[in-house]
């Protein structure tokens, strides 16, 4: 079995003094100058822009979820008992997550494969519910171009999907990594990254959750 | 190479210990998360007047932070990555606040 181990610390970065020695040992540590890891830190950046970006988003959605002139009302096309059970696929999806990154830690490459593997099948599952919902809503009249609302929910709710889809493929490139060998060294903070992505992508959707679909318009 | 563990190092692992929790540590934290989703759900269902949206916004908060906090492992980590993730979330909200303020749109 190979064995699998994150290279960072608790503070998610390598000692600022470990020079070649100890990536000679394996342990996939380098140099930074700030004594972190690069990688986390570019990620924590990445996910720091993101909420500039889904705050646009969300705004945008704010304003125009009255602006109903044609098609159909939010209300009138919302379904709370489905997108709650959606919200708690996701939710769930987040715990297999983090079960990963700490099965990784513990260097079980058996469980980490298992439980990334999970939380892929719950994003897909999470995804298979937002085309039906998609697909449900233009059923009930409500198109891209129909209205104000429905050009900022299809966005909103789009680009969120289209996150989750990218993190699914992460996971399951995650899993093929596993299965060639394990993942060592410097790529073994790659678990730990992609649990960032995902729980970001899970944070996200609870702020939509709430805003979008259970205050009413 | 040298074999000799430096303070720092000691620091860097009893913090790498304080992060590391149990699977059932994780776990009920997710119930936790989970049941706090179904409160909201049931508030949507029941009628408890102004202090709906207020209620609410609270929840959504407190499983927004619970999340960063706990499954991000963003209590136990560095600072800078709590202030590079906090403050673009400080900036998101204040720009679109004041944005949406612009448009009156708290005022409809």
């Amino acid at each position: 079995m190979a064995d699998i181990t994150l290279p960072v610390t608790a503070h998610g970065g390598h000692d600022a003094h470990a020079g070649d020695d100890h990536a000679d040992a394996g342990h996939g540590a380098h140099y930074t100058s700030t004594g972190l890891s690069n990688n986390k830190l570019a990620m924590w950046l990445f996910l720091g822009s993101e909420c500039l970006l889904f705050g646009g988003l969300i705004s945008t959605y704010m304003l125009y979820r009255g602006r109903t002139s044609r098609g159909p009302h939010p209300d009138a096309v919302y379904s709370i008992p489905f997108t709650s059970v959606s919200s708690f696929v996701l939710l769930m999806s987040s715990l297999t997550m983090v079960l990963a990154v700490s099965a990784a830690k513990d260097g079980d490459i058996r469980r980490t494969r298992v439980w990334l593997s999970t939380t892929a099948l719950l994003g897909s599952t999470f995804v298979g519910g937002q085309i039906f919902e998609f697909t449900t809503f233009y059923r009930k009249g409500l198109g891209f171009t129909t209205s104000l609302f429905g050009s900022s929910f299809y966005t909103l709710t789009g680009f969120h999907g289209v996150h989750v889809t990218v993190g699914v493929v992460l996971l399951l490139s995650l899993v093929a990594m596993t299965l060639r060998g394990g993942v060592t060294g410097d790529r073994a903070e790659v678990v730990e990254l992609i649990g960032l992505y995902w729980h970001f992508v899970d944070i996200i959707w609870i702020v939509i959750f709430t805003l979008v679909y259970l205050i009413p318009a | 190479m040298s074999t000799a563990i430096e303070p720092h190092e000691v620091e860097h692992a009893a913090a790498h210990t304080e992060g590391h929790h149990s699977d059932l540590y994780y776990v009920k934290i997710a119930l936790a998360l989970a049941g706090i989703t179904g409160l909201e759900v049931a508030l949507t269902y029941a009628h408890v007047g102004p202090l709906f949206l207020p209620a609410l916004l609270v929840l959504m908060a407190i499983k927004f932070v619970m999340v960063v906090l706990f499954f991000m492992h963003l209590r136990f980590d560095h600072k800078l990555f709590s202030f590079l993730f906090w403050s673009g979330l400080v900036l998101a909200v204040g720009v679109y606040a004041a944005a949406l303020a612009t448009m009156h749109f708290f005022l409809s």
